[in-house]
């Protein structure tokens, strides 16, 4: 019998604990109990992989989901979606979600009173290629104020969601913009304790992604949990 | 080794833009098995409920087959359950959803699992997902089961839902962050 492979563990420093006091709403929703390591068993190295119907053809695009274009700077996203040994996760689900340029989401709790744009809805999705590339079209999101601390505001940010091949894999994440004065304060961005790790969350700006007269391009790579070279021993 | 993962950020409290699309609270469509209703709450460190939260349910048929290429050798064994789910709380913190009950799972190594549903769990404050897994009450598997085992005995209960009412097929299962009842959560 083939001997289940698990997912590696991250290295010290590179995930955040589900504690960190300076985020304040970490405080009542960590829990405080250690959690529990458990044997590999097949429910953890399976996990969903959706219909190509869930992502429709423009959904990639949030620049044209509505009558008229939105306000704000174009950009164009790409990046690839592989995990830690380089090999790319095909055909897996990415979502993103994110403020309009003036920097409010359309949700209605948000009560930031900077203007909503009846064309931009901040939601869009796609799959990974066969090379595990995807590409999304965007504007850029405005900072916003939040309630955390006195004067706090939230770096610029695009949220992402991946499904890669696993439930072990599932990752939420953030994309930061580069040279953004923001991120020196973000609790958010800091409760990742490796300075070399939290820069992973930082996209690159990019000449190759850019379009000429169209949109300015930002890279940013998703590194999925590599797969266990042996079997755990339990 | 080219590189280390990525790292989790939160979801944040407007997950509803990009996640909705995906809602499904009703995993047993068109398939067959013992119908369960599930219903619970996402309760913080106050004991107050999580009005931003939204689970991740993922789970095999009634036959213990996940949909997945990793749990079928040949396509006949393939099964066409999709058993997954995704269901934000409420204004209160509570969430319901139906599914099958899973049939136990069959590890290629050791013994079959007891049936169970895998469950991540996101809201603003937690910087990554926790994991967690729901059982079944009076079910003989849960003895044996590979993952109850090496939980404390004193904080299983915490894994097993409980028959709500009189009504069989409906079931009670909280998600406690904090406090005494605390739920047990995986690094796995």
């Amino acid at each position: 019998m083939k001997p289940l492979l698990g997912y590696r563990k991250p290295a010290p420093g590179t995930q955040p604990n589900h504690l960190y006091p300076p985020y304040v709403s970490s405080i009542k929703r960590a829990p405080k109990q250690p959690l529990i390591s458990v044997p590999v068993t097949l429910s953890e190295i399976t996990g969903p992989s959706f219909p190509r119907e869930i992502a429709s053809s423009k959904a990639f695009d949030l620049t044209r989901q509505h009558n008229g274009e939105p306000l704000g700077e174009r950009i164009e996203v790409r990046g690839r979606v592989v995990d830690e040994d380089g090999r790319p996760i095909r055909n897996t689900l990415v979502e993103i979600w994110q403020a309009n340029a003036a920097g409010r989401y359309l949700h209605k709790n948000d009560q930031h009173n900077a203007p909503l744009d009846p064309n931009f809805a901040g939601e869009g999705r796609t799959f990974t290629d066969e090379d595990g590339r995807y590409r999304f079209v965007t504007i850029r999101p405005g900072a916003y104020p939040w309630k955390n601390h006195y004067n706090a505001w939230r770096p610029q940010h695009i949220h992402f969601s991946i499904f890669g091949p696993a439930f072990a894999a599932r990752l939420v994440t953030q994309m930061y913009f580069p040279g953004d004065p923001l991120l020196d304060f973000d609790p958010i961005f800091h409760s990742v304790p490796d300075e070399a790790a939290r820069r992973r969350l930082i996209s690159s700006f990019d000449w190759l992604t850019t379009e000429p007269d169209l949109s300015l391009g930002f890279r940013f790579d998703i590194v999925l949990r590599g797969r266990d070279a042996t079997p755990m021993e339990r | 080794m080219p590189g280390h993962s990525t790292p989790s950020q939160t979801v944040g409290p407007f997950f509803s833009i990009g996640l909705d699309e995906l809602n499904r609270a009703n995993l047993a469509e068109g398939s067959t098995g013992e119908r369960v209703v599930v219903r619970g709450r996402v309760i913080d460190g106050d004991g107050q409920g999580v009005p931003d939260a939204v689970l991740e349910i993922w789970q095999a048929d009634a036959d213990g087959r996940y949909h997945h290429p990793e749990h079928a050798s040949t396509p006949n064994e393939a099964t066409s359950f999709f058993g997954f789910g995704r269901i934000p709380t409420d204004a209160q913190g509570q969430f319901s959803f139906t599914t099958i009950k899973p049939g136990p799972v069959h590890d290629p190594q050791g013994k079959p699992q007891a049936p169970h549903l895998q469950i991540s769990v996101f809201m603003r404050g937690l910087l990554r997902q926790l994991v967690t897994r729901l059982y079944f009450p009076e079910e003989p598997l849960n003895i044996s089961d590979p993952v109850l085992r090496v939980v404390p005995e004193s904080r299983r209960d915490t894994l097993i839902a409980r028959q709500a009412g009189s009504k069989e097929t409906t079931l009670e299962w909280n998600v406690s962050l904090q406090g005494p009842n605390e739920t047990v959560f995986f690094d796995c």
